[in-house]
């Protein structure tokens, strides 16, 4: 090492605003000077030394998805990331986190730009390299819902890979059509007649990718990640377009503990809330019986964008009707190992 | 080849020269004939090696050109108007990326009021997004851009628009020169990306770059196109060695070098310009033409060049930038800035949605321009009778609302009291 | 330069003959450029197309105003619109109709324009009777070479040849030298 990076690698000038740190992960600089994590040698699709907040769902789900992916096709990725979150925490400029080629456009478009990388893949008569999109759930089930739409009614060979974390946290915790009812979000303040998110809004955007037909719908949690890489395995393992919803606690936008992102994600899928299943061409092919099932409270009560629901007579009222959605898709995915046997 | 020819289906026939590897198709008018012959092409193997990709709007259709030029494809789509503005946050993206991608604009007029006829004003919403902007004044010229246009794309690693006057150009048969394909393959190697997506060796393309790299980057953007500047003639010339014939460069200019009055213009309406040159000339009228090809980068030098012997210069677009006037006379401005004794630049705003330019209407204006120039934007054949009713009511009521409907309901009632009148 | 207009309906094909004259002219080693009316007019609306012929390359982009010669495909269109507005005091006429000028209540804009210069041929019968549809624009385009002789017979077959399959292309061109010899035969009478 000389004289004048030594003396970058001790002290970082101060900045007056947020930007690289010239730490790890870094695959843009020389190879001396480059982190153990920058290694192309790792089986790490996403290094370590990202800036993801502590306990981020999303950062533990794209790792682990992307893993697979890469373990399912020998390495033989490209991914295509929407702006948002894991966009911005795994390539702080000049430094790049991801092991896999990787390219970010804009907010709405990671879907089509996909469908550009498989057709070239395709042409170029590389078809044993495949394409992964990936975005949060404002990437996916708002603006890029429709080159989502158009990528799926194409059957274009994409994986599409949602993480949910229930509204714009990039942007400081708006709601999207991913929300769920009742939650407190900076654009739906726990204020007025209606406190929080209102009921009766939102959509399912898997239930939207099974109605398109396409070979392989799935929706999957961080508290599980057996069954995500295995979903993710069975998708690479499948031409055309794919969709896998990843729910990942986020503790900033949920005000939640960083600790708590796997229980938490576990009490979504065992109160109900979170439904996980699988769909081929269109129909519901399994779904993951809930081995304990618990009460919305218990989902709802260590998030402090549900507290409001907990001090007032209306907000015990609306966790009943979170209640009535949870068994809802209870009865509907047959998600009770009694109700599934009969 | 010489051929009988629909402009767009030339335009078709030279893009499949060019050998596109992936082509998103998008329809909107003007430009649909032309996707609808490289669809075509890709189907029967006329265009070999292609994936034609029928998307589901323009902001698709530019992202998936993006993600395929990304990762190594020769890329390729078209758009017009609205079409260019539902994209408009990939057009920035795509040339911000660096991604040879060629597209062609059909031009044609933004609404509202909807209009699908031709003028500038979508090419000029995008003028300054870092793509170089080409403008066709023939069908010969709009097939040979093409070709061009992917040469110097791959070269810079900057996408390229090339404009086409939407109907006038795209709709209009007439006779085209089609290159043989041993030709364009000589002219125009295969793309060979500096940077792609590729397993083997990854990399990250498209992360945040904060303000400490930021202006770099942009500053970076620019003098690139200024190569352009250099490359555009220098591309233009080898064209013309293996092809025998005039087809880009940054400006033509006609009958300009000892023209008192010089007139700039883009696109097709330059033919009808030079019948009406030709006609003042031979009733000794000092009059010239200098034809801008290349709009971005913006051949300053070169137009200063032509103009700084005249005495006036009237500059002829097809675009209105609404409060300050015509975007193409203020570029024309900047090419004569802080020139001592530089010619007065006069403002003619004319074909705004397709309106005809006629010979007619091109005398009426030069000739005033020679004796009792201008200032600012002059309205070819604006209907004064109807704006001066308009322009009335507004000075009457304070609050008068929207403009399109009141002219609508005006025109209504013009025609309806010409009917009564036949009546009578 | 010489520069017809064409008048028709939505769904007649005004820009394929244009189209096609353009065509004929081209294969005769002279430039020629055929464009439509722009717009987006349905099925029946009137709509009018263009075709100029020039021994030179052609640089103009204007609509015709002053048109050298008028086609006009269905007789209904003077009652709707000013079809004859420009024509020049030498140009020609040529209406697809089996009735006389006459009956069309033409007779004043033909005594405007030169002898002979004013013709309606049955393009749609003889297109019914060759074709089996009552597409006018190959009979129209035969008999517009006999009448102005701005074209060969042959290169108009030339051009539909061109254009179509040869079984439709065959028939067209029966139409279009049908019409051809039906003006010869009317000129000669006359």
């Amino acid at each position: 090492m000389n004289e004048q990076t030594t003396t970058l690698d001790a002290t970082q000038k101060l900045h007056f605003y947020q930007k690289g740190t010239f730490t790890v992960g870094n695959r843009l600089v020389s190879d001396e000077r480059r982190a153990v994590q920058a290694s192309t040698d790792r089986s790490n699709a996403l290094t370590c030394g990202h800036r993801a907040c502590q306990g981020c769902g999303e950062a533990l789900g794209a790792r682990y998805a992307m893993d697979a992916a890469m373990r399912a096709t020998g390495g033989n990725v490209i991914a295509v990331n929407a702006t948002g979150c894991l966009e911005v925490f795994t390539t702080p400029y000049p430094e790049t986190s991801w092991q896999t080629p990787w390219l970010h456009s804009l907010f709405g478009n990671a879907a089509a730009v996909a469908t550009g990388v498989a057709a070239a893949m395709r042409v170029k008569g590389r078809s044993e390299v495949r394409a992964i999109a990936q975005g949060g759930d404002g990437g996916t089930t708002d603006i890029g819902f429709g080159c989502l739409s158009g990528m799926f009614e194409r059957n274009d060979d994409v994986l599409y890979i949602c993480y949910d974390n229930e509204g714009y946290m990039n942007t400081g915790v708006q709601r999207s059509s991913a929300t769920p009812p009742g939650a407190r979000t900076a654009t739906t303040p726990a204020m007025g007649p209606e406190p929080g998110n209102v009921f009766g809004t939102g959509k399912s955007v898997p239930k939207i990718a099974v109605a398109h037909g396409i070979p392989y719908v799935a929706t999957a949690t961080v508290a599980d990640l057996h069954d995500l890489e295995r979903k993710v395995m069975r998708a690479m393992g499948i031409h055309g377009a794919r969709y896998l919803q990843i729910h990942v606690p986020c503790p900033l936008g949920w005000g939640s503990a960083s600790h708590d992102t796997i229980r938490l994600a576990r009490l979504a899928v065992e109160c109900g809330l979170f439904p996980l299943f699988e769909a081929e061409h269109g129909v519901v092919t399994s779904s993951q019986k809930i081995r304990r099932r618990v009460p919305v409270d218990d989902y709802l009560k260590p998030q402090r964008r549900f507290a409001h629901l907990f001090s007032t007579e209306e907000g015990r009222e609306r966790i009943g009707r979170l209640q009535g959605l949870a068994d809802r898709n209870i009865a509907e995915y047959h998600l009770l190992e009694a109700e599934g046997d009969a | 080849m010489l051929k009988q020819i629909e402009g767009s289906r030339a335009m078709a026939e030279a893009i499949g020269l060019c050998r596109p590897e992936v082509i998103c198709a998008y329809p909107i008018t003007p430009q649909t004939h032309i996707v609808e012959g490289l669809g075509e092409m890709a189907r029967t193997g006329e265009i070999k090696n292609c994936e034609f990709i029928n998307v589901e709007s323009e902001f698709a259709a530019l992202s998936v050109a993006i993600g395929a030029s990304a990762a190594g494809a020769r890329a390729y789509t078209a758009t017009a108007s609205q079409g260019l503005l539902y994209m408009a946050e990939a057009v920035y993206n795509a040339s911000g990326l660096g991604l040879p991608i060629v597209m062609t604009l059909g031009n044609r007029a933004i609404g509202a009021p909807i209009n699908i006829w031709n003028d500038h004003s979508d090419a000029m919403a995008v003028c300054d997004s870092g793509w170089m902007q080409l403008f066709a004044e023939t069908n010969q010229e709009a097939a040979d851009l093409h070709i061009q246009a992917f040469r110097l794309a791959e070269e810079l690693s900057m996408p390229v628009m090339v404009c086409v006057d939407g109907f006038i150009l795209t709709h209009a048969v007439e006779q085209v020169d089609i290159p043989e394909q041993a030709d364009v393959d000589a002219y125009l190697p295969s793309y060979e990306p500096v940077q792609v997506l590729d397993p083997k060796d990854p990399i990250s393309i498209g992360a945040m770059v904060g303000p400490d790299a930021f202006t770099e980057v942009r500053y970076l953007q620019h003098y690139k196109q200024t190569l352009a500047l250099r490359l555009i003639p220098e591309y233009a010339a080898d064209f013309k060695s293996r092809f025998g014939r005039d087809s880009g460069g940054l400006l033509r200019s006609y009958r300009a070098d000892d023209a008192e009055l010089i007139v700039v213009a883009m696109g097709s309406v330059n033919g009808t310009i030079k019948d009406t040159i030709d006609e003042m000339r031979a009733d000794g009228l000092s009059v010239g033409l200098v034809t801008l090809v290349s709009f971005r980068p913006f051949p300053t030098e070169a137009l200063r060049e032509k103009l700084v012997r005249a005495r006036n210069v009237v500059v002829i677009e097809k675009s209105l930038a609404v409060g300050m006037g015509g975007p193409l006379a203020n570029n024309v401005d900047l090419a004569l800035r802080n020139v001592a004794g530089a010619p007065q630049v006069h403002s003619v705003i004319a074909g705004l949605g397709g309106r005809p330019i006629t010979r007619t209407s091109l005398h009426r204006v030069l000739r005033r321009a020679l004796v009792q120039p201008w200032e600012g934007s002059h309205f070819l054949d604006l209907n004064e009778e109807i704006v001066a009713k308009e322009l009335h009511y507004v000075r009457k009521v304070r609050r008068s609302g929207p403009t399109a409907e009141n002219l609508l309901r005006r025109l209504g009632q013009a025609a309806d009291e010409a009917a009564v009148k036949t009546a009578v | 330069m010489f520069q017809v207009r064409f008048h028709g309906r939505g769904g007649q094909g005004v820009v394929t003959a244009a189209e096609l004259l353009s065509v004929a002219a081209f294969l005769e080693q002279r430039h020629a450029q055929a464009f439509p009316s722009f717009g987006s007019e349905r099925m029946g609306a009137p709509v009018v197309s263009f075709c100029r012929i020039d021994d030179k390359e052609i640089r103009l982009r204007e609509p015709i105003l002053e048109p050298d010669a008028l086609i006009v495909q269905d007789p209904t269109l003077f009652k709707a619109i000013d079809v004859c507005q420009g024509l020049k005091s030498t140009g020609y006429l040529l209406v697809n109709s089996s009735r006389s000028l006459s009956e069309l209540h033409l007779d004043a804009i033909a005594n405007r324009l030169p002898a002979g210069h004013v013709l309606t041929v049955p393009a749609s019968e003889l297109a019914l009777k060759h074709i089996g549809r009552p597409l006018s624009n190959a009979a129209l385009l035969g008999a517009f070479a006999r009448l102005s002789g701005i074209v060969q017979l042959k290169s108009v077959a030339a051009a539909i040849r061109e254009a179509f399959g040869e079984k439709i292309a065959e028939a067209n061109v029966a139409a279009a030298t049908a019409a051809y010899d039906a003006v010869a035969a009317a000129s000669a009478a006359a």
